[in-house]
């Protein structure tokens, strides 16, 4: 998306310490463009919240997000038990507070999200390294293989091999992060390809380096900082789909709280209960926004030509 | 451009070829597929003369061909629940979920097109910044999330339209706005991107210094260059319409092909899903050799590659 104009807000944002390295002083100013950017400090903010409220997610949940209490069942949102005390968002159908198990949602999200991008974003890194350097049959053979999981609906082939394997939250992440590869490598492919032919790199090759002390030297610091971006949107993705996964009953299984599991809960009671359905939706909603517009604003500043 | 459009042949060929080794596969992830197709409470001598009786027994590649055999003719073996043919199941929900996934394409081209012009032809004012927050609010909202709220507010709190099954254009309405949002909002983004760029170039300044009037600039000079990456992104967007069809129709519970593999994943009928996820794949592959021929006539430098 195109960029807003620099914020005023960003400017007034000062660094306690002068910045002391090069390296160092490259961060900073990529920080202070970053955040210069209003949409995109929305989303690192809606990302920083999320994930803090995952990692505490003990101190953060009001309530036991097991804790279910057949006496409280379906009450609305802002309702108050005997003790006084509030259920924000509701309670669902077995009386267990809505928000706790939001918060406590978010933790199977990101853990899913970081994985499987983790797995899909080395896979994907290799291949296009291989594809990009050697080029010729080895790239040929490659960008097929990317033809080939391209073609698969990706929810289909997932709940498909889930189905088969069983879920839980380890087959859950291999199957996305195995399957999940191919923008990676097509990315990183396109980048080695214009590497490859920089002087830095002819002249290694002429020097006499050994192929792979090219790739790590020369060839894989520079791709990098695209990785980063598709890692980043990509994130959103795989959150989304953990989530479709868990709706479908193939994620992680009751009762540990998953959003897309208390939206299948929800869909039930849809007729009498809308905020069952409504507040998980938000959450994914909210994350996958924020994760975008920290991604278009990470994109936008660190390589703008990249179509993402 | 004959030598262009051979490659490209021959290279979906080889990537049908590729889906049939994975679909060959999704039986075999566990090891032993004759467990998986029988019963639970199978005994080990039921499994074992299954195991004989089905050929599981012969080396992965001589049943793979067995299985490539098969399924060139459309033989992905029966249904164990209905004792059908698998295929024939699947090929008679199929008219039904490209009906939804037909709908899905022509609501998201027909809003995100206009939307996306007009967004880079008024940059910067309220209508652009509002095409802009709903693109991305699209983007970020799950199919799922999506198709519940619509039937909560559509079909329980103000009864208009109905929630589930497949009739009359009324019950098109909700599942196909559903299936197509995600698509539309990606859609806006990529011809606004796309517009923008186009009028930038020399070409629309020249149009315009030499006294063509905007509308023409627009539609004529712009548009034409512009479409090129839409339609490639067409091509790969009926993937993502074919695969959220599943969790669509399993919502609406519109009686398509992605329903039925969901279906059929929890009764563990696995022909079918072999046969679902085999034709869909393959329905993808050739609906984007098609997008490349068209594309060869819209883009006229790739016929000299």
């Amino acid at each position: 998306m195109a960029a807003l104009p620099p914020s005023v807000a960003g400017e007034a944002v000062a660094l306690a310490t002068p910045p002391r390295s090069a390296a160092e002083r490259e961060w900073v100013t990529l920080l202070r463009r970053l955040v210069r950017r209003r949409t995109a400090l929305f989303g690192a903010i809606v990302v920083l919240g999320v994930v803090l409220a995952a990692a505490l997610a003990p101190l953060v949940a009001p309530f036991d997000p097991l804790e279910q209490d057949i006496g409280q069942r379906l009450k609305e949102p802002g309702w108050q038990d005997a003790q006084g005390r509030v259920h924000p968002l509701g309670t669902d159908h077995l009386g267990r507070d809505i928000l706790s198990r939001i918060v406590f949602g978010a933790r199977i999200a990101l853990v899913v999200g970081l994985a499987a991008v983790l797995i899909s974003g080395v896979l994907g890194m290799l291949i296009g390294l291989l594809a990009g350097y050697f080029g010729g049959r080895v790239d040929d053979f490659l960008m097929r293989l990317a033809d080939i999981q391209l073609a698969f609906p990706f929810i289909l082939l997932a709940i498909a091999v889930i189905g088969v394997l069983g879920p839980s939250l380890r087959n859950i992440i291999i199957v996305i992060g195995v399957s999940s590869w191919v923008v990676y490598a097509r990315v990183v492919r396109g980048e080695v390809l214009s590497i490859r032919e920089r002087e830095y790199v002819q002249a290694a090759i002429a020097l006499g380096s050994q192929h792979w002390r090219v790739l790590r030297h020369h060839v894989l610091p520079n791709t990098f900082t695209p990785w980063l971006v598709v890692a980043t949107l990509d994130m959103a993705r795989v959150i989304v789909i953990e989530s479709a996964l868990s709706f479908l009953g193939l994620g992680v299984q009751p009762p540990t709280p998953t959003w897309g599991g208390m939206l299948a809960d929800g869909r039930v009671y849809l007729s009498t209960a809308w905020w069952l359905a409504t507040f998980p939706g938000l959450a994914i909603l909210i994350t996958v926004l924020g994760i975008n517009l920290f991604g278009d604003g990470l994109r936008d500043t660190l390589d703008p030509r990249l179509k993402v | 451009m004959k030598s262009y459009l051979r490659r490209r042949l021959w290279q979906s060929l080889l990537v049908l070829l590729g889906v049939s080794v994975v679909v060959f596969l999704i039986l075999h992830l566990t090891g032993d597929p004759a467990a998986l197709l029988l019963p639970p409470d199978a005994t080990a001598e039921d499994i074992a003369k299954f195991r004989t009786a089905m050929g599981f027994d012969d080396p992965v590649a001589v049943q793979y061909l067995r299985f490539l055999k098969g399924a060139v003719r459309g033989d992905f073996g029966e249904s164990l629940r209905h004792g059908e043919p698998a295929m024939g199941l699947v090929l008679e929900r199929l008219p039904a979920t490209f009906e939804l996934a037909g709908a899905g394409l022509l609501i998201a081209l027909g809003l995100a097109i206009p939307a996306g012009i007009v967004s880079a032809v008024r940059r910067n004012t309220s209508v652009d910044y509002v095409s802009t927050v709903v693109a991305l609010l699209g983007q970020a909202m799950p199919t799922f999330w999506l198709g519940i709220m619509l039937i909560l507010v559509f079909s329980v709190r103000l009864n208009w339209l109905p929630s589930s099954g497949r009739g009359g254009l009324e019950h098109l309405i909700l599942p196909a706005i559903t299936l197509g949002l995600f698509t539309t909002a990606r859609i806006t983004r990529l011809t606004r991107s796309g517009m923008l760029e186009v009028l930038g170039q020399d070409y629309v300044r020249t149009a315009r210094a030499k006294g063509v009037a905007e509308p023409p600039v627009v539609w004529k000079h712009a548009l034409k260059n512009a479409s090129i990456p839409i339609v490639t992104i067409v091509g790969i967007e009926l993937g993502t319409l074919l695969g959220g069809s599943v969790i669509t129709e399993t919502i609406f519970a519109w009686p398509g092909v992605g329903r039925l593999s969901v279906q059929a994943i929890f009764n563990r009928d696995y022909p079918v899903v072999q046969s679902a996820v085999f034709l869909l794949a393959s329905t993808f592959v050739i609906v984007n050799f098609l997008v490349d021929v068209v594309y060869t006539y819209l883009d006229p430098r790739i016929r000299f590659r």
